[in-house]
């Protein structure tokens, strides 16, 4: 029998359901695991040890007088540190939070909360969500558990490491440009996001608000299926949570795609991919195929765009969404002997990291008079083709496939020196966010010994598509069950 | 189209309230500069015709404006670098 720490979030519901197991046995067990793998990957700001085993005897004593199994009934779930949960540090991976615990609880951890889950800690990340190497930490890297020389992605890189290396079936990401996607592919596991406005913001710290969504990461696509569940749907505290209704997806998985068109964008994909990614990709198709589905070639003309457009209005957000760290609300203070803007100044410079600064000004920059209509505006424009884009080519098919990245994990240290080389990571990821339509990466084997992502890409709310596909997919390919060497 | 110097990134720190260093400017620059000429791409397409998609939500939903209660003033206050009375102290602002 598997060990507690590799089994996914639905058996591990299904036997704290059935009390073989408590709650509080299965947080134990993750919490040893922690204890003894996370020195070598790094995933965590935070572990909770006392609250997360005070949640779960709260789970096991409502099971125990009788009460219904909630969805995610004693499943360890790690929250990436971008999201607050009350009385706890949020650090954002940034020193300029410092100190910093928030008065409220994110909506989408009070969800899953309520569903029976158990938070086990705060994950790692780039600060402010701003990376694809979770090398822009504030506080230190986190080490990919395929290769502990190599990134485990970023932002989400925590996150993504943690499930990878058995420390949890389950974690919450946010993805910007790629950041729940890009780490699942290079950890190996499956990461979804969803449909803009799915799942409330309400306790995401903002990077770029058209674009930030909401994500879980696991080991299975059942298990994202079942979290997402719990998680999406309207809230009043986010205006931008969508009024729609949430299906219980993962009651309708089957392992046919019998009758699904998958268009693939090859034009989109001819240059700068790794051909072991490539060659992967080519035999997930095969997979798909032999699952019944049929694919077809379809264009996405302006997608060799959207880095030059995400850069844009994402860092023209951003600028504008760290305004508020000025040092008189919350987090750190510098230089408060001197003048208004001399605090402003210190603090902002002596607390916000490289990337972020560097973003900061970029995003200031193309906002700037004389500067705005030519980037900002124009950017926004072709947002709006990318768009249309993927909704012609949902005329053609009922889902898009392309690889998650271009490339399998790279080395640490080995992009950080050049910013837009970092970017380019995220080049089959960021047209999802640019377009609002979910995705979700699933792992499609390995590239020396490497794992590398499937990327399916939906229309808007159709989520169950991807799932479907997603799921048909793993139960053929059973890439899934490949496991670090090293963490048995 | 404009390249980025450090004159450029002064002036855009200036606005985004970010002290930097020396050392911080000529770096920024010269990455600035490469972004944008990476950037440069959006520049020749054909723009004239397409609508800026300057959010994302697919509707616009509106609700009655209704009191609630926020959070409470002290737990707020708690999370800030300094606070006296009730009130977030910053430094002297009129001279």
């Amino acid at each position: 029998m598997s060990p507690l720490h590799w089994l996914t979030a639905a058996e591990i519901r299904r036997r704290v359901a059935a009390r073989e197991i408590s709650a509080e046995e299965v947080t134990r067990a993750h919490l040893e695991r922690i204890n003894g793998c996370e020195p070598r990957v790094d995933a965590f700001l935070t572990v909770l040890s006392d609250r997360a085993l005070a949640q779960a005897r709260r789970v096991d004593a409502a099971l125990a007088q009788g009460g219904p199994a909630p969805a995610l009934a004693g499943v360890p779930v790690v929250v990436k540190d971008v999201l607050d949960l009350a009385g706890v540090p949020t650090t954002c991976g940034s020193r300029i939070l410092e100190g910093y615990r928030p008065p409220f609880t994110a909506t989408a951890i009070d969800r899953l909360e309520a569903a029976g889950a158990v938070i086990l800690g705060k994950a790692n990340m780039d600060e402010f969500a701003m990376g694809s190497s979770t090398e822009n930490s504030a506080f230190k890297p986190t080490r990919n558990p395929w290769d502990g020389d190599r990134v485990p992605g970023g932002s989400s890189g925590g996150s993504a490491a943690a499930v990878a290396a058995g420390m949890a079936p389950l974690a919450l990401g946010s993805d910007t440009g790629g950041s729940i996607r890009q780490p699942a592919a290079l950890c190996g596991v499956v990461g979804l996001k969803p449909s803009y406005g799915r799942i409330s913001r309400y306790g995401l710290v903002a990077f770029a608000s058209s674009l930030d969504q909401i994500g879980p990461l696991s080991r299975s696509v059942e298990d994202a299926a079942l979290s997402a569940s719990v998680l999406c749907g309207w809230d009043p505290k986010d205006a931008t949570s969508a009024q729609r209704p949430v299906p219980a997806w993962a009651d309708s998985l089957g392992a046919s795609a019998a009758g699904l068109r998958v268009g693939v964008p090859w034009g989109f994909l001819e240059r700068g991919i790794d051909p072991g990614v490539l060659a992967r990709f080519r035999e997930a198709l095969e997979v798909l195929k032999a699952a019944g589905a049929q694919v077809v070639e379809i264009a996405l003309p302006h997608a060799s765009h959207a880095i030059a457009t995400y850069y844009i209005v994402a860092t023209a957000e951003a600028s504008s969404n760290l305004a508020r760290y000025d040092g008189v609300r919350y987090g750190s203070r510098r230089g408060g002997e001197g003048s208004l803007s001399q605090m402003y100044g210190e603090t902002r410079d002596h607390g916000f990291g490289a990337e972020v600064k560097r973003r900061i000004i970029l995003g200031t920059f193309v906002l700037s008079a004389g500067y705005y209509d030519a980037y900002y505006l124009r950017a926004q424009k072709v947002r709006g083709l990318i768009r249309a884009d993927f909704e012609s080519a949902f005329e053609a098919c009922d889902l898009v496939a392309t690889p998650t990245t271009p490339t399998p994990a790279f080395r640490l240290g080995e992009k950080t020196s050049d910013p837009l080389q970092m970017y380019l990571a995220d080049i089959f990821t960021v047209p999802a966010n640019l377009a609002a339509i979910p995705g979700l990466s699933v792992p499609c084997g390995l590239v020396d010994g490497l794992p590398v992502g499937l990327q399916l890409l939906g229309r808007a709310f159709d989520e169950a598509t991807l799932f479907r596909a997603g799921h048909a997919y793993e139960q053929a390919a059973d890439h899934h069950l490949a496991r670090p060497p090293g963490f048995a | 189209m404009a390249q980025a110097t450090v004159e450029t990134v002064e002036r855009v720190a200036r606005l985004a309230r970010l002290s930097l260093t020396a050392e911080e400017k000529a770096l920024f620059a010269s990455q600035l500069d490469q972004i944008l000429a990476y950037a440069q791409s959006i520049q020749g397409l054909a723009l004239e015709a397409a609508t800026p998609m300057s959010h994302a939500a697919t509707s616009e939903i509106f609700r009655e404006d209704q009191n609630t209660p926020g959070l409470d003033r002290s737990s707020v206050l708690e999370a800030a670098p300094d606070a006296v009375d009730g009130l977030f102290r910053v430094p002297k602002v009129l001279g």
